[in-house]
């Protein structure tokens, strides 16, 4: 193999492996938030969360780029006061899989969260025990397994990441051309035996991911 | 130490309406299922407000709706033991046991759980979790949990009535103990006539959401044929059907009703 399928796939994997770091922390945050409290424009927020698992990739991405390109409505301000842009940048594809990946996130911590036994929750708390130490020893150790299987499966649609990345990101080679970005240029340059090795390697990790994301799921206590 | 509520809630077509106070005994809350008793005990500690009223724990105000206090349940100080035990999955026994001395220092904490182990018979059990061991050991931990905070009060929502009758009885025991030890008004749900019985200092009872009266233990009378129904409380305990003679019957003279 050559050295370029090594790069997009070890950029692929650092950038799924920091967007995951991300989608875990905000993603339980959320889901803990949807499962536990009831308020205003819960619905609505639950709808906006989940959109970017039903549109279109490269809508997302435009979004995105609404949001945080150079002259976008965080991205202008961020750029004013430090001269620096997301756009095409690893950060860039960080954010755009962090984005799709993480209504998977929300989906799955809330289901787990929602699963756990009130009558413990109410138990934790009648002993004393604030809403987040019941959250931190009680709610999210009885329902890690499932935040396991989210984080496992977010890992894996955080790698095969293709179109929010390519709007925000760029393909730019040696610099923000993932393994999704790699093949799409391969396969429309004609270099089909490089794209192939990709794409058996990316379908191989990817369903590694999935296998270990149905196991962690299943094993409860 | 006194309880003293008086309060009102509605859920859906329920009304839940009452108003009841003791002091350092042990008060059952005797009626059928539905008729609002353990309502009232999670809104004594704070799982649910009611709508209106009252709820004090001697000076405490724990609830009230016109200065607007609601006490979150962490602030009440009580020990509350539920009918599936609540027991957290995930811990030990004695991880369990130890969870509940929030607000103790390190070593005591841990030197209180110990001693809970041993006062609550349960020190070979000290490493199991939850599903290894039997009911009634399961409410024995909850129980020795709901005490390692020193709680000014303690309330059991129906806590025996998934355990067999050798069992139950044992634990009618302990829990007259530890009244005694503790020295603290104890709230004890139930619809079984017996344990309602051989428990009380006093029994209230409800029913369809109201606290219709306050009688002693002796004044719960089985029901016989040759009374007419219409004017008394009926439940069962297996078989056997009991009543209360209502309000205006002659034959309760030492109850107060409420």
């Amino acid at each position: 193999m050559q050295d370029s399928t090594w790069f997009s796939l070890g950029l692929s994997l650092q950038v799924a492996a920091i967007a995951t770091g991300f989608v875990v922390v905000i993603g339980v945050a959320l889901g803990y938030l949807l499962a536990m409290k009831e308020f205003r424009g819960r619905d609505l927020l639950d709808m906006l969360l989940t959109l970017p698992l039903v549109l279109p990739p490269t809508v997302t991405g435009y979004y995105l780029v609404v949001l945080f390109g150079r002259r976008g409505v965080i991205g202008s301000p961020l750029f004013e006061a430090t001269g620096w842009s997301f756009m095409f940048t690893r950060e860039a594809a960080v954010l755009a899989s962090f984005t799709v990946a993480l209504p998977l996130m929300i989906k799955t911590a809330r289901a787990a969260i929602e699963s756990v036994d009130r009558e413990l929750v109410a138990a934790s708390y009648t002993l004393g025990h604030s809403a987040f130490a019941t959250a931190t020893k009680v709610i999210l150790p009885l329902a890690g397994k499932g935040i396991i299987a989210g984080a496992v499966l977010s890992f894996a649609r955080a790698i095969g990441e293709f179109g929010a990345t390519l709007m925000l990101a760029g393909n730019i080679p040696g610099k923000t051309d993932t393994m999704p970005l790699a093949i799409y240029t391969l396969a429309g340059s004609g270099e089909w035996s490089k794209a192939n090795t990709m794409v058996v390697l990316l379908t191989a990790v990817s369903g590694l991911f999935l296998y270990i994301a149905n196991r962690s799921g299943r094993r409860t206590i | 130490m006194s309880i003293s509520v008086d309060i009102k809630k509605r859920l859906g077509d329920f009304l839940l309406d009452v108003s009841w106070s003791m002091g350092r005994e042990l008060l059952v809350l005797f009626g059928r299922s539905g008729a609002g008793k353990s309502l009232t005990l999670r809104m004594i500690a704070g799982l649910m407000p009611p709508d209106e009223g009252l709820i004090k724990l001697g000076d405490k105000v724990f609830f009230d709706k016109k200065t607007g206090t609601a006490l979150s349940p962490q602030k009440r100080m009580l020990g509350y033991v539920f009918q599936d035990s609540a027991l957290f999955p995930h811990m030990t026994v004695i991880q369990n046991i130890y969870y509940g001395g929030r607000g103790l220092r390190r070593v005591e904490r841990h030197a209180v759980s110990e001693l809970m182990l041993e006062r609550f018979g349960i020190a070979e059990l000290r490493d199991r979790l939850p599903s290894c061991i039997s009911g009634g050991q399961k409410q024995r931990v909850a129980l020795a949990r709901a005490l390692m905070r020193q709680p000014e009060a303690l309330l059991l929502d129906e806590p025996f009535s998934a355990l067999d009758a050798g069992t139950r009885s044992d634990m009618g025991r302990l829990l007259k103990e530890v009244r005694r030890e503790f020295d603290i008004p104890v709230v004890l749900i139930t619809h079984d006539l017996e344990e309602a019985r051989s428990l009380a200092d006093r029994i209230v009872l409800y029913d369809e959401g109201r606290a219709i009266r306050s009688c002693s233990p002796n004044e719960i009378i089985p029901v016989s044929e040759d009374r007419p129904a219409h004017d008394r409380i009926h439940g069962s305990l297996g078989q056997e059907t009991f009543s209360l003679p209502a309000m205006k019957y002659a034959g309760c003279s030492g109850g107060k009703s409420i």
